[in-house]
């Protein structure tokens, strides 16, 4: 069979190759992009088309123990939306929590190649490569949630950074993960053995660890940097959701100094105003602060109107919402190592806090000045679905259509931010370094969000529309790894060379006689049961390599 | 690799350490097998429960064919294609149970029936598929088992008799074992039963409730209300057959632990008001966080029941009572799980896997399943009246003992088999993996009716 294909008269965009908007022709052999192929070669016309890369998403929960709780969660919203069978593609479940092979056909029809699972604990991590397994299409890694766990603190407790570092290479080599999750970093231990409290600042100890949330979260940045991860520590800050909580936002910021942090769905850390009182906006003390720190990287997770699932390993703050609507809840403790809280949820335009988090995520879009480090998420399913990328394109795209959409939602909400004084209009350039190329530089993924001779051959092929949200909805072409899987929008294939990215730094055997006794006294698994064979990854594992930097721009 | 198997060879004689016992849902494992490679049978089960040494160490390897049509041995493959194509031609097909096979097996029985159109439904529909649906309903606040042991000073069973279903569930998670907020084991524990009858079980507690039968929703409704300030009745007694003082008493003990845990098992979900049941004593668990930290637990049966929730609701959204026929899943419990669509002699072939319906079904089920309006299949490792029954059979190894794979502890937790001898029968994976092409192939051929264009 010919893998060969060419793609012509497209326009293309390649940001990191300074490709804007320009009419070249697209070469792939071998599942990679290549600068010829022969004449025999598949050509795919896209006259009047977008050339991009496939889509990036570096922040979501779509598989895993809390991804499957949340979906049986919901059967009623399951049944609204069937995911039905075509000849080259099994059925699933939509709605806010997909099924797995929906999950994968669904980011393929939004031109999005690759997604990372943002929370996993290392004790479940097998069921969230098993998911992966059966999740078709798109590239998948995760981030495993460490910033709670027991063992781990005690080593920062004692000061013992040497062994905390290996023993943190040990935990990623043991669960296959890409980079270290941090949530709500010293909350879970005050929340599953006081009595449902939480922490309330990055400086205070929390009763049970004696560890102040800043000492943990110093000490991955540390140990991460010095094991050079390609994605630096990806941190759910302190606080989230809470009034008056940019401050600590800003605190764990600068805790990182000049070495990298990822900060994810920044939008619900960038909140004035008092706590228990309702939010103002902080968008413009945060943004002010990553543009000018080369170091820090963030997603939004814009909040879209419309249903959300509250899925996280912050078990205080779902417990907290909970209290609103007394909605069912889902509340999961994983031993020694992670909290979890699972909560359906309804996001309204006519309340003031929603409006006003909505307006927030888009401010802190329009007042970012650097695309590369600022990445569109919804926080999928948190802001609401991944199905909503599109018209969140078109709300930055299009400043005529912000303002009809202002004028629908809660005034007073409205009227507290400069939401409607930012004219400022993304580019479909600037879209594709939010949705690809920049979240692709995040991760350090160097073969991925480009269109340059030996990236991977993922490939999206959109009809230039006016209506952007239409555009971004249907590509007309979709090809993961040279395969081509979507054409004249319909699956003729769901058939990819699918990877599970994930690093594997060196680390002294040694620690192994450290980390075992802890596993021998308060684990209910087996310590030498518990790491993940490499049969977990069904010959799908790619390992990404490890190097030092202080920001994306370095090489 | 620190997670290989260890295996010492002393002659004859294979040591397997850190074996993993499937017989239940405790899925204990630490159990360090001897293995006779000679004779290929487990002499010792080093650590395993009275239930785990009579599970590996009765497991011998039968002289049997691997597959049989009508009764007659035929090579794996003719029964293979003979049941794909029976699947493909029936108009109502089914596929039942899956509790007791690895989850990398169960993840082929979904897109089987997605492919015939058929209906899948798990054990759990006859265990605690009410609590599933009352998971839907309110939600639970939960743990892994590791926290119990860690954590818990409070620990509750209802309707559960693990002394006897889950002989180390007490000494390994729950009762005895000495965690890290809880150093002294049982001395640091409140635990209490409640059972309509004295089980073994009652004989650990420090506090033991004797219900009224068909009363459990109504004590767990008194405990709801109480949590929103109601005063216990005064009539406590004659509702549910406990005093109002041992009531009250309970009550604050709930409120004024560190951290509690109720465990609940069938006789809370199988017994009148099903549902409500579980759904009442979850929505209790999460009152209490009001208080304190508060979760509770099902106690699931089979080795690998929970991993059948779990592969089911990943590939379709619910966890049980599936159906494919219009193309997509749709979930109702009642109409299409297997008791269900048997009693009603709506199925006309069933595939049932690692179960065994013709045992343990209501009557008109069972008549209907070996009846010849039914084509029966069966996948097994051992001789049951279903496999005997079945038109086509098919024999497989027995996972963590023969075969290895990933089962699901009753808590989620996903653990590696190590098996301890080859088997010269096929494994469930093998069979099934064979068995999902060959459908696959002929729902191609078939031409189903959903939209099939040809592009490029």
């Amino acid at each position: 069979m010919n893998n060969e294909i060419r793609i012509i008269n497209g326009i293309v965009f390649d940001p990191t190759n300074n490709i804007d908007g320009k009419v070249v022709d697209i070469c792939i052999k071998d599942g990679k992009i290549v600068s010829e192929v022969s004449k025999s070669a598949k050509v795919i016309d896209a006259k009047g088309m977008a050339v991009m890369p496939g889509g990036v998403d570096i922040h979501c929960h779509i598989t895993g123990p809390k991804v499957n709780l949340a979906r049986k969660l919901m059967p009623e919203d399951h049944r609204l939306d069937p995911h039905f069978k075509t000849p080259n593609t099994q059925s699933g479940s939509g709605g806010i929590v997909p099924s797995t092979f929906a999950t994968g056909y669904r980011y393929a029809t939004l031109g999005y190649t690759t997604a990372m699972e943002a929370a996993v604990p290392p004790l479940t991590a097998r069921h969230a490569l098993e998911e992966m397994y059966d999740t078709p299409i798109i590239d998948n890694g995760f981030y495993v949630l460490l910033g709670n766990n027991l063992f781990l603190q005690s080593l920062i407790a004692e000061g013992r950074f040497a062994e905390f570092k290996e023993a943190v290479a040990w935990w990623l080599n043991a669960t296959k993960a890409y980079t270290v999750k941090l949530v709500n970093p010293g909350g879970d231990e005050p929340w599953k053995g006081h009595k449902n409290l939480n922490v309330k600042s990055i400086d205070e100890d929390s009763k049970a660890t004696d560890i102040a949330p800043r000492k943990v979260i110093e000490a991955f940045i540390d140990a991460v940097h010095e094991l050079g991860l390609p994605h630096p520590p990806h941190i759910h800050c302190n606080n989230l959701g809470h009034s008056g909580n940019y401050d600590t936002t800003l605190e764990t910021m600068k805790t990182a100094g000049d070495r990298r942090l990822h900060v994810a769905h920044i939008q619900f850390n960038s909140y004035a105003g008092e706590v228990g009182k309702p939010p103002k906006s902080a968008s413009k003390e945060i943004t002010d602060y990553v543009n000018e720190h080369q170091n820090i990287t963030c997603d939004v997770g814009q909040v879209m109107f419309g249903k959300a699932m509250f899925m996280t390993a912050d078990a205080p703050l779902t417990y907290l919402l909970r209290g609103y609507k007394k909605e069912k809840w889902v509340n999961a403790d994983t031993e020694c190592e992670s909290g979890c809280g699972i909560l359906p949820f309804d996001y309204q335009g006519m309340i003031y806090t929603h409006a006003l988090q909505w307006a927030i995520g888009l401010e802190i879009f329009l007042l970012s000045k650097d695309p590369w480090r600022i990445v569109l998420s919804t926080d999928h399913p948190n802001g609401g679905s991944f199905a909503n990328y599109p018209l969140v394109i078109k709300l930055l795209m299009d400043y005529e259509f912000r303002k009809v959409a202002m004028r629908s939602v809660n005034q007073k909400a409205m009227n507290s931010t400069i939401l409607g004084e930012l004219k400022r209009e993304y580019t479909l350039n600037e879209i594709c370094i939010i949705t690809r190329a920049g979240p692709a530089k995040c991760l350090g993924l160097k073969d991925k969000g480009h269109l340059g001779v030996g990236a991977d051959a993922d490939v999206t092929i959109y009809d230039m529309l006016e209506d952007k949200e239409e555009m971004f909805n249907a590509p007309r072409y979709v090809m993961k790894s040279g395969q081509l899987l979507i054409a004249d929008h319909e699956f003729v294939s769901d058939y990819t060379d699918k990877k599970v990215l994930r690093v594997a730094p060196d680390y002294d055997k040694e620690i192994e006689k450290v980390i075992k006794p802890f596993f021998d006294d308060f684990y209910s698994v087996n310590y030498q049961n518990y790491a993940i064979q490499d049969d977990y990854l069904h010959g799908l594992g790619k390992v990404i390599g490890t190097k030092k930097k202080n920001s994306i721009y370095e090489n | 690799m620190s997670a290989a198997s260890k295996d010492i060879k002393v002659v004859n004689e294979k040591i397997v350490e850190n074996a993993t016992c499937t017989f239940c849902g405790c899925c204990c494992d630490d159990i360090t097998l001897t293995v006779d490679m000679d004779k290929k049978v487990i002499t010792k089960a080093k650590d395993a429960c009275v239930l785990g040494k009579s599970w590996f160490l009765n497991h011998v390897i039968e002289d049997k064919p691997i597959a049989r049509i009508a009764g007659k041995e035929v090579p794996l493959d003719d029964a293979i294609n003979e049941a794909a194509k029976i699947l493909m031609d029936a108009k109502f097909p089914i596929l039942y149970g899956m509790s007791d096979t690895v989850c990398e097996a169960q993840r082929h029985c979904a897109p089987i029936m997605d492919d015939c159109g058929g209906t899948i439904d798990t054990t759990t529909s006859v265990c605690h598929g009410p609590s599933g649906m009352a998971f839907q309903g309110v939600g639970e606040p939960t743990m892994t088992l590791g926290e119990v042991k860690n954590r818990a000073d409070f620990v509750m069973y209802w309707g559960g008799n693990p002394a006897e279903a889950h002989p180390r569930h007490f000494a390994r998670y729950a009762v005895t074992p000495e965690g890290m907020y809880t150093p002294n084991g049982k001395d640091d524990r409140t635990v209490v039963i409640v059972d309509i009858r004295h089980t073994k079980t009652a004989g650990v507690s420090d506090i033991f409730l004797q219900l009224k039968p068909g009363k459990d929703f109504e004590l767990l409704w008194m405990l709801r209300a109480a949590c929103k300030g109601v005063d216990i009745p005064d009539d406590c007694k004659d509702i549910c057959g406990v005093e109002k003082e041992v009531v009250e008493d309970l009550f604050q003990r709930m409120k004024n632990c560190n951290y509690g845990v109720i465990f609940f098992g069938m006789g809370l979900t199988m017994s009148r008001g099903r549902h409500f049941n579980s759904g009442a004593l979850m929505a209790l668990a999460t009152d209490l966080n009001e208080f304190t930290h508060f979760v509770a637990k099902p106690a699931r049966g089979h080795g690998n029941v929970t991993g059948a929730d779990n592969v089911v609701s990943w590939q379709t959204g619910y966890p049980f009572g599936v159906n494919f026929s219009r193309g997509h899943p749709r979930f109702n419990p009642g109409e299409f799980t297997t008791v269900d669509t048997l009693s009603r002699k709506e199925a006309d072939a069933a595939l049932i896997i690692a179960s065994d319906p013709v045992a343990n079904f209501p009557k008109p089920a069972i008549d209907h399943i070996t009846s010849d309006k039914c084509k029966l299949i069966s996948i097994d490792t051992k001789n049951t009246p279903t496999s005997e029954a079945a038109h086509v059979s098919i024999q497989t190894s027995t996972y963590g003992i023969n075969t290895g794979g990933t089962v699901y502890r009753m808590d989620d937790v996903p653990i590696s088999l190590r098996p301890a001898f080859d088997s010269p029968f096929p494994s469930d994976l093998e069979v099934l993996t064979k068995l999902r092409k060959k459908v696959n192939e002929l729902s191609k051929k078939a031409n189903r009716p959903y939209a099939t264009k040809k592009y490029m």
